[in-house]
């Protein structure tokens, strides 16, 4: 699905945001937690990028900073075709309307003095002159779209279930008919059943309504079932960004590879005989980042090389994209593809 | 793994309209015309927190007596036409009689006109001065949450105002400013409005800590996130987002404040900085009164009781709109 010839709809060009942090009696600033340090990806219209790390490796963070949600530290971030890295609070205003994110927490996103009516209501509210009774019409139309009773309007979030919760706030997102939403682990606090009916629903609409979705995870089947391409992240950093298929049945990056190997195999005899590896060693703070490759304290494949320089993000395959110096020698990429164990 | 999920039996809406009944029913109360699966029609907030006041038998109580000793002050002199400066000296000191229900003061003033015409200025004063710290310390605390550049100055401020040693600022606002309003809006208005400012300006501090806690609390969570990628500018999001949230706190404050800045009147007139001696407040009643403490009893009773129902009946009315106006214990 993943065709270079459909628009790049969102560009993403060396994005950075640091953190300060602040210590001592004077506050003064001792350092900052490098929480998003250079990415780089596109999305083309109408796909879905699956974006997947553990938890604290910046995914969250990096959706937020898409959305300008924060001030950048650095880097561009280009949507439809408008620059919004540097936008002011007006043009950012404007480009609303685009683009929204439908979060993880649906208890925690959704002001519990509101009845769904006025949460979904709210950026049309914000956006749109309408009159009341439009208003109202298009809230009914996006309940309908989620999959809610028209006579929950008058109901507060409390009284709704984490699934119907979350359809909520995936109405909200709706309401301006974006073209580009950021899912932000939006299945993470619902029980397994629920998430397959919140999947589907996103996959749905997408469908009905022609979505591009950024789609945070650290859930790697449920990327695989929903995802046209992959991006991996480990501290701050995109590891491996490759089309769904070909990161499942090949992973380049090492890291990759042990994060694919944790996926629990439901298969008895294959769960006994399989090779897993298993990454010693936690996460460096990304307040103090390893000299060389981020992931060079932990990596099973490490070379001295890696602790040196840092590894150039770069295509290595078409549409494969990688950042290791197991690729960076004079070989071609696709004889180290093959030589690599899948 | 792709195809046990696309094999899901549950695809599609987990609440149709068959299963409109998942919530209780009841769970809002007078949300339920909606028994036949047709929208409700939009109905106001309002209405369901008027719902839930009613269910809130202290809070009646509450309004109750509250609207008697209201109409009472207001309406009180048509119903009871003595003066009450008018001295009677020959029925000094009396006690309870048909002709002054209340008995009289040691000059034969009515106590009973005393006390509506005093209600009259204590409920003034009271509620007005609630109302400006109330404005001033929710102000001062939901500007120093929201806005992290504003917070050290405001709160220094706020510290400043805490510092302050009280009575010495009273005098000299007083000495500095009393003739100066009294020549313009005349004896009785001046000195209202120098008394509320007064109380209103030294009473805001505690509401601004406890707001600007709250606000702090309440902007990191993820609806106002959630709000921000909508696109809602600071103002509306405080007034949507921020304020409805914060209101439990600001509410006790605002409760707790009418019996503060009463029971602060009286001090004042009592040291000579409020009303005039011959003005009656409650508070200055009560004052009065404590000379004749041991001999007529009585006359501490009556505006004791005054302003502790007052403050009590307010008491109960901050609790139960505090309760009405959150949605999760609504419908309880």
């Amino acid at each position: 699905m993943s065709d270079a010839r459909a628009a790049k709809l969102v560009q993403v060009r060396d994005l950075k945001m640091h953190f300060p942090i602040h210590a001592g009696v004077l506050r003064t600033r001792v350092g900052e937690v490098k929480a998003v340090d250079g990415v780089s990806f596109d999305i083309y219209e109408g796909e879905t990028l699956g974006l997947v790390g553990e938890s604290g490796c910046g995914k969250s963070t990096c959706g937020r900073a898409v959305l300008r949600l924060y001030d950048l530290t650095s880097g561009s971030v280009r949507i439809d075709g408008t620059e919004i890295g540097d936008a002011g609070p007006q043009r950012l205003r404007r480009m609303r309307r685009v683009m929204q994110m439908v979060f993880q927490d649906p208890q925690a996103s959704l002001n519990p003095r509101m009845t769904v009516a006025g949460i979904i209501g709210e950026p049309l509210v914000e956006h749109m002159k309408m009159s009341r009774k439009d208003r109202q019409e298009r809230i009914y139309q996006l309940m309908d779209a989620v999959g809610l009773n028209r006579a929950f309007a008058n109901r507060y979030p409390h009284e709704f279930s984490g699934g119907q919760r979350q359809r909520i706030g995936i109405a909200r997102a709706l309401a301006l008919n974006p073209k580009f939403i950021i899912c932000d682990e939006p299945i993470a606090a619902l029980d397994v059943s629920i998430q397959a009916q919140v999947v589907n629903l996103l996959e749905d609409l997408q469908e009905e309504f022609g979505l591009t979705y950024l789609f945070i995870s650290h859930d790697l089947s449920m990327v695989r079932h929903i995802a046209d391409r992959v991006a991996v992240m480990y501290l701050g950093k995109i590891a491996e960004l490759a089309p769904r298929d070909a990161i499942y049945a090949e992973p380049l990056h090492p890291y990759t590879q042990a994060l694919l190997s944790a996926v629990p195999e439901p298969d008895p005899v294959l769960h006994d005989t399989q090779q897993r590896t298993v990454l010693k060693g936690d996460v460096p703070s990304p307040a103090k980042p390893p000299e060389g490759c981020n992931f060079c304290t932990r990596c099973p494949r490490v070379m001295d090389v890696c602790h040196r320089i840092d590894p150039e993000y770069r295509e290595v395959a078409p549409g494969r994209y990688v950042a290791c110096h197991l690729y960076n020698d004079a070989q071609t990429a696709e004889q180290t593809a093959a030589a690599m164990p899948a | 793994m792709t195809d046990r999920l696309a094999d899901e039996p549950a695809r599609g809406p987990d609440h149709g309209p068959d299963r409109a009944h998942a919530v209780p029913a009841g769970a809002v109360p007078g949300g339920m015309a909606v028994e036949g699966g047709t929208p409700a029609p939009p109905r106001s907030q309002w209405w369901d927190v008027w719902d839930q006041f009613k269910t809130h038998k202290g809070a009646m109580a509450g309004a109750f007596v509250f609207l008697v000793i209201l109409l009472g002050v207001i309406l009180g002199p048509w119903l009871w036409s003595i003066d009450p400066q008018a001295i009677d000296i020959r029925a000094r000191n009396s006690g309870p009689t048909l002709a002054h229900p209340f008995g009289t003061d040691q000059l034969g003033r009515d106590t009973l006109a005393r006390m509506i015409a005093g209600g009259q200025t204590s409920m003034a004063v009271g509620i007005t001065a609630m109302l400006l710290s109330l404005v001033v310390g929710t102000a001062v605390g939901v500007l120093a949450g929201y806005f992290r550049r504003l917070d050290g100055i405001l709160m220094r401020l706020t510290d400043l105002f805490l510092a302050l040693p009280l009575l010495p600022l009273l005098l000299v606002i007083i000495l500095l400013f009393r003739d100066r309003l009294r020549a313009v809006f005349g004896p009785e208005t001046g000195i209202f409005l120098l008394i509320v400012f007064v109380i209103g300006i030294t009473s805001w501090m505690q509401t601004a800590r406890i707001v600007r806690g709250d606000v702090l609390a309440i902007k990191e969570r993820e609806f106002v996130l959630a709000a921000k990628s909508i696109g809602t500018p600071a103002h509306r999001m405080i007034f949507r987002h921020i304020l409805p949230n914060v209101l439990s706190p600001i509410m006790v404050s605002a409760t707790l404040g009418i019996a503060t800045a009463i029971i602060t009147e009286s001090a004042l007139s009592f040291l000579g900085l409020g009303f005039p001696s011959d003005y009656p407040t409650w508070g200055r009643l009560l004052y009065d009164a404590t000379d004749y403490l041991q001999q007529y009893p009585e006359r501490v009773i009556w505006p004791g009781i005054a302003i502790s129902l007052t403050v009590l009946s307010v008491n109960y009315i901050g609790d139960g709109l505090r309760d009405a106006l959150d949605p999760r214990i609504r419908g309880r």
